[in-house]
């Protein structure tokens, strides 16, 4: 993999700032910082506990469901902190979309499931929803699959095609950043294939950051690679040089395979 | 004797108490429901549904106006309360999960699932028959609907409570406000669960009678103006069975019948419902 520039303020699609988190009293993030670069891939690695999922849900707030649940510091999306009081948290998700673990699709339609998010943000005719619903589908590789049953429940499909229907909704709605949250850990080897080639064609498109286990994954789909260990972010940097050449003892321990 | 046989022997033991058990509750059972289809299918005629209540002394008559007088009161019933028991129950599980005004609604809502019925009777005897200046089949509604709505906010909130956290943060993802989150998605997914909450309120309340007593009372004529005392089939079977005339008896026996029976209906409805879940 080439070597890359890392992200900078001006090339960055998300800039944290001194973000701490926390669960009730329990710090689960301490002062972490580091910039999502705008339309590539950014992985993050860890053992379990380690707080890489906590952090990739603080891009999209999803922690405000939970009362005890806080994060401090700053998360820059355009130039505004996305941690503020007065950002509209409905706005900032259906800018900043995410796809989880296990393939969460609603109980309708395989066209409703796309449609759903759509409908929230933008009024359109019938024709141009077909349109939508269509592109997305494309866009998450499963419209060849889907085309002719697109009245059917979405939970009839099989679980690697319900991930990628789950990857169409979050695209559907155009955003600009797509979180993925182990999106393969559930699913078996040749759906997770498929959900890798489609990653690095919707890098083109959109920026993406990915939590994952897998380290092969991380070093296969991403363009930058952050360690996170204890709720500190270790090591972040270039995913080549991650892997290759990293800075940090703990982070040369853990992707060989030492701890974790 | 050896330990193994007398494991053994201690089985049998367990094992016969609890058919002796058994059979005490399925023996009761079977007699009150072989002498309600004994009685009541010999009740059981076409001038059941075709006759109103007859007048003391006459032979002859039927149910008809308890039927229709029924069957209002208990639409109406279901329509108050299955609106305010889903919405109540959305609140309890979506909004309010750890609000002191939510833990509050929801001791109260327990208070009054095992409220005694006749005090709800009371209750609405005093604010709403007292006030309107008569028996009605509206208060009879109201006094229903009262009783039916804990049992239908309880289930709505238990099934609620059962849909994935996943579920609910996938639809918050997509940039979803709350109330399209609980109305469209988490709502949905447990559909026949809160259909079946509301069916068995409804088979709750079809038997009640108490209520009726104070609210609807009743009415010897065929109406079906919901501002008038209105017939009904648990206050005609409670006065027609204590009576000394042999046709009376009988009809009490035919509309008791019919309640079992739509009971019945409900609850087997119910678990159709619940199959059809499981296949999707």
């Amino acid at each position: 993999m080439p070597d890359q520039a890392m992200p900078t303020g001006e090339n960055a699609a998300l800039q944290v700032r001194n973000l701490d988190f926390f669960y009730g009293d329990f710090k689960g993030l301490n002062n972490v910082n580091l910039d999502i670069a705008h339309k590539k891939v950014t992985a993050f690695i860890g053992p379990s506990g380690c707080g890489k999922s906590t952090l990739l849900r603080t891009f999209n707030r999803m922690y405000d469901l939970y009362p005890g649940q806080r994060a401090e510091g700053q998360i820059l999306f355009h130039g505004k902190n996305l941690l503020d009081k007065t950002q509209d948290v409905n706005l900032v998700r259906a800018k900043i979309g995410m796809v989880f673990q296990k393939p969460t699709p609603f109980p309708m339609t395989i066209y409703e499931n796309i449609a759903f998010g759509v409908r929230l943000y933008e009024r359109m005719s019938k024709s141009a929803m077909d349109d939508r619903v269509e592109w997305a589908l494309k866009k998450a590789a499963l419209w060849g699959e889907v085309k002719d049953k697109l009245q059917q429940n979405g939970l009839s499909l099989s679980g690697g095609q319900q991930q990628r229907l789950c990857i169409a909704r979050a695209v559907a709605v155009k955003p600009e950043i797509v979180l993925l949250d182990e999106p393969t850990s559930a699913l078996d080897p040749i759906s997770t294939a498929k959900i890798e080639e489609l990653i690095n064609e919707l890098k083109s498109d959109y920026t993406i950051a990915i939590v994952t286990h897998n380290m092969q994954q991380a070093a296969r789909i991403s363009d930058f690679t952050a360690f996170m260990y204890l709720g500190e972010l270790i090591e972040f940097n270039e995913t080549g040089t991650i892997f290759m050449r990293p800075g940090k003892k703990q982070t040369e321990d853990y992707i060989t395979g030492r701890f974790g | 004797m050896t330990l193994y046989n007398r494991r053994i022997w201690r089985n049998r033991i367990g094992i016969s108490l609890s058919m002796l058990a058994m059979s005490l509750g399925l023996i009761a059972l079977m007699w009150i429901l072989w002498t309600l289809f004994s009685k009541g299918f010999a009740a059981l005629s076409l001038d059941l549904f075709t006759q109103d209540t007859p007048a003391p002394g006459s032979d002859g008559g039927g149910l008809r106006n308890a039927i229709v007088g029924s069957g209002l009161i208990l639409f109406f019933s279901m329509l108050i309360s299955t609106p305010i028991g889903i919405l109540a129950g959305i609140y309890l599980a979506e909004y309010g999960r750890v609000s002191k005004f939510a833990s509050f609604t929801r001791f109260m809502t327990d208070i009054m699932l095992s409220a005694p019925s006749i005090v709800i009777g009371l209750f609405v005897y005093a604010l709403f028959v007292v006030t309107t200046g008569g028996f009605s089949g509206w208060a009879g509604s109201l006094a229903l609907a009262l009783i039916a709505i804990p049992v239908v906010v309880r289930t709505t909130e238990n099934m609620l409570k059962l849909v994935p956290t996943s579920l609910r943060e996938a639809a918050f993802a997509v940039g979803a406000p709350r109330w399209q989150v609980s109305l469209k998605v988490t709502l949905r997914a447990v559909k026949s669960g809160v259909v079946t909450g509301v069916l068995l309120a409804m088979a709750r309340i079809t038997g009640e009678t108490a209520p009726l007593l104070f609210t609807a009372l009743n009415n010897q004529f065929f109406s079906t103006n919901m501002a008038e005392p209105m017939g009904n089939l648990p206050v005609v079977i409670f006065q027609f069975a204590l009576s000394p005339y042999e046709n009376w008896v009988n009809l009490a026996w035919g509309g008791a019948l019919l309640i079992a029976l739509l009971v019945l209906a409900v609850n087997i409805g119910v678990r159709v419902v619940f199959r059809n879940k499981v296949k999707h």
